[in-house]
C-alpha cells in the first residue's frame, strides 16, 4: 500500500481549506487558547494585512529567531505601544494609497494596562485598525502575574490566596465599557469556543472603516491551571455561566449578544481551574467569594440580557447570535 | 536669498521639503514650533502627509516607527521629558534598524522642572544606537536635517538632529532654505528593504536569544561606525548642491596655530568665537566642533586636535557622580596620539543658564598653566548660593 507519510507538511498545507496567517510548528503550550484565537483571527482576516504585535506569549512563541510562524508581514516593537505602531502603519498605508488592512495584537496586559493609553489614543483618532485583545486574564508570558483583566478572586503569583487574601482583591476591568465610551464604529467580544462567531466578527471589523476592537477570551492552561485538552470546554463555560459575555457594539451601543439558553452555575467553570481552587475550601470566605462571583455572572446576564430560549446551539454559522434590530451581517 | 526665520519655522519648512509621509508628535513640556509649522503646511495643502497628533511621546516615536516600517518616510520632534518617555521606543527603532529622523530641541531634564536649554536629554540617549548630529547654527540645523534623511535611509539607522532649545529653535536668524529641486535631487524616494509588505511577508522585531543577540549588536555597532563615511559624504554632497557645509564629523575652526583647543557641541560655539574675536588680548584658541557625537569620530578627532597642548571639553550635560560625558570619551580617543593634549572637562549653561561672552576668558584662565587636567566642574555654578552642607 502506498501510504502518504503522516507528517508531510506540504501535503497537509495543501489540504488546508483557507489561508493561514499563523502556521503550525510554533512553540505555544498544548491547548493554548491564544494560539487558536490568533489562528482563527488571521484566517478570517486574510493575507492582505500587516500586523503589529505587543510583547507577550504570542510574540515569543511565534518568533524565536531565525524562525517565524507568521505568513503575514508582522512587527513587534515593545509592550505598550502596539496601537501606536499600528496607527503609524495605517497612516503610512493611507498615504501610499494602499488598501492593506492593519491588525494590532496584544494580550490583556498590552490592552488593559500598559498598552491602554496608546489604544485609547488610536481609537480617539479613528485609525482604520482592528485591535485584537487576546484576553487570558493575567501576565502569562512573565509567569502568571495579575493584570487589570484578572477576574476577581483568581489566584496569580502576585495575587496569591493566604490568611488575609482570597486571590485578586479587585474586579476585572470592564474594558468594553471603556472602549464603548470611545464610540468607535465596531467593538465586540468573542471566545475561542465559538470559532465561527469569532471569524465573522473579525470579518465584520475588517469591513468597518475606522477603529474596531475585538476582545477574545483565550484560556491559558498553564496560568489557569486546567487540562490543556479542556480549553474549549473551559472557554465555553465562561460564556455559559455569564462570566464572559459575548457581545457586539456599534458606536458604543449594544447591538447583539450570544445568548445563554441554560445558564450554568459559575462553580462549573471555576472548579476546572486551579486558579480558583481556594474558593472550594470548606470555609466561610470561600463560600462568600463563590457567591460574589455568581452575583457578577448574574449581573452580566441581566445587564446584557443574555438569557436566550431553546436548546444550546453551540457554534453553527451565526444561528446562535441574536441581533437587536438592523440586518444580519453574517 | 536669505530669510529671517525662527529656527523652528525654518526646520518645519525644511522637513516639509524632505517630503515625509507621516509626521507624529506630542506637545510635551512646550513642543517647539516645528510640528506646528508642519501641521499648518499639511492643513494648507502644501505637504501631502499624515500628521498624527498622538497622545504621548511614547506613541509619537511608535507611530513614526510603524510608518517607516510600513514604507513611508517618517519624522518626529521632541525634547527633554519627551525623549525620556520615548526611550524604550528609541532603542527599539535603532535595534530594528529603522531609518527615521527626529529633531531633538535640546532641553534640560526634570527634576526640578526646567524647560530651558541644555543637552542632558540627547546625552541620556547616548547609548541608544541613534546617530546624533549637533548643530551650531540654525543654518546647520536646516542643512543637517536634509542630510539626516539620506544618512538614515542609506545606513538604515535613525538620526537625531540635536538643535539647542530656545537658543536656536526660538531664535530668528538669517538663513538660506534649499529649494524643492535641490532637496529632491539630493534625497531619493524613501525605500526600506526590510519593510512590511503582504507580497513579501517578513517578521520584524522577533525574539532573539543569546545565540544571536551579540551578532545583532555587533552588526549595529559596525553600521554605526561605517556611518561616519556616510555622514561626511552627505555633508560633502550637500555642499556641492547648496555651497554650504556643516563640518562633516568634526571641524576645527578658529586659530589653527593655537596650542589651546576648546571642544563644544551645539550653539555655544558662536558665543566662544565672538568672545575670542572681541578681544585681541585674549589667548587664541582652536575650536573643535564635534558635530557627530554618535558615531564617535575618534580618528577625525585626533586629526583635529593635532598640535594642541590643552583641550577644554565644554559640555552642557553631566553624569553626576562621575563628571562630564563627552570629556572622558574625548580623552580616551586622544590617548592614542603621540603627544595628546591635556584634557580639561567642564560643564556650563545647564538648564538655560546664559552663556555670556566672558565664558571664554573664564575657561581659558581656568586651565592656564595647568600641568595636570583640571578637575571636572560646572564652571558657571555658584556654590556660594547653596547651604554650606551642599557646596
Amino acid at each position: 500500500m502506498n501510504e502518504q507519510p503522516l507528517h508531510d507538511l506540504d501535503t497537509l498545507r495543501a489540504r488546508q481549506p483557507r489561508f493561514r496567517g499563523l502556521e503550525s510548528g510554533h512553540r505555544a503550550c498544548q491547548g493554548c487558547g491564544e494560539a487558536l484565537a490568533a489562528r482563527l483571527t488571521t484566517e478570517a482576516a486574510g493575507p492582505d494585512v500587516v500586523v503589529a504585535n505587543a510583547t507577550g506569549c504570542l510574540e515569543v512563541f511565534t518568533t524565536p529567531w531565525p524562525q517565524s510562524a507568521w505568513r503575514l508581514p508582522w512587527i513587534h516593537s515593545v509592550f505598550g505601544n502596539t496601537a501606536a505602531v499600528a496607527a503609524g502603519m495605517e497612516a503610512a498605508l493611507k498615504q501610499q494609497g494602499r488598501a492593506t488592512q492593519v491588525l494590532a495584537f496584544a494580550g490583556d496586559g498590552g490592552t488593559f494596562d500598559i498598552g491602554f493609553q496608546a489604544l485609547s489614543g488610536m481609537m480617539e483618532r479613528g485609525h482604520d485598525v482592528l485591535f485584537v485583545c487576546f484576553d487570558n486574564e493575567a501576565y502569562m508570558n512573565t509567569g502568571v502575574q495579575r493584570s487589570g483583566s484578572t477576574p476577581h478572586a483568581a489566584m496569580t503569583t502576585t495575587s496569591p490566596p493566604g490568611e488575609l487574601r482570597m486571590g485578586k482583591r479587585h474586579m476585572k476591568k470592564d474594558i468594553l465599557s471603556i472602549i464603548a465610551a470611545h464610540h468607535i464604529p465596531y467593538a465586540a467580544t468573542a471566545s475561542v469556543a465559538y470559532p465561527s462567531d469569532l471569524r465573522k466578527k473579525v470579518r465584520r471589523a475588517m469591513d468597518t472603516e475606522g477603529a474596531s476592537f475585538l476582545q477574545i477570551h483565550s484560556p491559558c492552561p498553564l496560568g489557569w491551571g486546567h487540562d490543556g485538552a479542556k480549553t474549549i470546554e473551559v472557554a465555553r463555560l465562561a460564556v455559559q455561566t455569564g462570566l464572559f459575555p459575548v457581545i457586539e457594539m456599534e458606536r458604543g451601543e449594544l447591538i447583539g449578544t450570544l445568548p445563554i439558553r441554560e445558564p450554568r452555575p459559575v462553580s462549573d467553570y471555576l472548579k476546572l481551574q486551579n486558579r480558583f481552587r481556594h474558593l472550594f475550601a470548606s470555609e466561610y470566605r470561600a463560600r462568600k467569594e463563590l457567591e460574589h462571583l455568581q452575583a457578577i455572572a448574574n449581573r452580566n446576564i441581566e445587564r446584557f440580557e443574555l438569557r436566550g430560549v431553546g436548546p444550546e446551539t453551540y457554534d453553527t454559522e451565526g444561528a446562535d447570535t441574536v441581533h437587536r434590530g438592523g440586518d444580519r451581517w453574517a | 536669498m536669505a530669510l529671517a526665520l525662527e529656527g523652528s519655522q525654518a526646520l518645519a519648512r525644511t522637513v516639509a521639503l524632505c517630503r515625509p509621509q507621516v509626521v507624529a508628535a506630542y506637545p510635551i513640556t512646550p513642543q517647539t514650533h516645528i510640528v506646528e509649522g508642519i501641521a499648518k503646511l499639511v492643513a494648507d495643502g502644501h505637504l501631502a502627509c499624515e500628521m498624527v497628533s498622538v497622545e504621548s511621546e511614547h506613541s509619537a516615536a511608535s507611530v513614526a516607527l510603524g510608518a517607516a516600517a510600513a514604507g513611508s518616510r517618517a519624522y518626529t520632534a521632541s525634547a527633554s521629558q519627551g525623549i525620556l518617555l520615548m526611550a524604550e521606543v528609541l532603542y527599539d527603532i535603532s535595534g530594528l534598524r529603522i531609518p527615521l529622523v527626529m529633531t531633538c530641541a535640546n532641553r534640560a531634564l526634570s527634576g526640578p522642572l526646567n524647560i530651558w536649554n541644555d543637552q542632558q536629554d540627547s546625552m541620556s540617549m547616548r547609548d541608544s544606537g541613534w546617530i546624533q548630529l549637533y548643530c551650531a547654527t540654525n543654518q546647520e540645523a536646516v542643512d543637517t536635517t536634509v542630510q539626516a534623511f539620506r544618512i538614515a535611509e542609506r545606513c538604515e539607522l535613525p538620526v537625531m538632529v540635536c538643535v539647542d532649545g530656545f537658543t536656536l529653535t526660538h531664535t530668528l536668524e538669517p538663513l538660506e532654505l534649499p529649494t524643492a529641486e535641490q532637496v529632491d535631487g539630493f534625497l531619493p524616494v524613501y525605500s526600506f528593504r526590510h519593510g512590511l509588505d503582504p507580497a513579501d511577508p517578513r517578521s520584524l522585531g522577533t525574539l532573539v536569544g543569546p545565540e544571536h543577540f551579540s551578532e545583532v549588536r555587533h552588526a549595529h555597532h559596525q553600521a554605526m561606525m561605517r556611518a561616519q563615511t556616510e555622514i561626511e559624504q552627505a555633508d560633502a554632497d550637500w555642499a556641492a548642491v547648496v555651497g554650504r557645509h556643516c563640518g562633516g564629523l568634526v571641524e576645527a575652526r578658529g586659530d589653527p596655530e593655537a596650542r589651546l583647543g576648546i571642544l563644544t557641541l551645539g550653539s555655544v560655539l558662536g558665543t566662544l568665537e565672538d568672545a575670542m574675536d572681541s578681544d585681541p588680548e585674549l589667548p587664541r584658541a582652536r575650536f573643535i566642533k564635534l558635530r557627530s557625537f554618535r558615531p564617535f569620530p575618534a580618528e577625525a578627532l585626533r586629526r583635529a586636535c593635532e598640535g594642541l597642548d590643552h583641550l577644554i571639553v565644554l559640555e552642557r550635560a553631566l553624569s553626576p557622580g562621575a563628571g562630564g560625558i563627552v570629556g572622558p570619551e574625548v580623552q580616551t580617543a586622544l590617548i592614542e596620539m603621540a603627544e595628546p593634549p591635556r584634557v580639561h572637562n567642564y560643564a556650563a549653561g545647564l538648564g538655560g543658564r546664559d552663556l555670556s561672552l566672558d565664558l571664554y576668558s573664564r575657561i581659558v584662565q581656568a586651565v592656564f598653566g595647568a600641568e595636570r587636567p583640571r578637575e571636572f566642574a560646572i564652571i558657571d555654578a555658584e556654590p556660594d548660593l547653596l547651604p554650606e552642607s551642599d557646596r
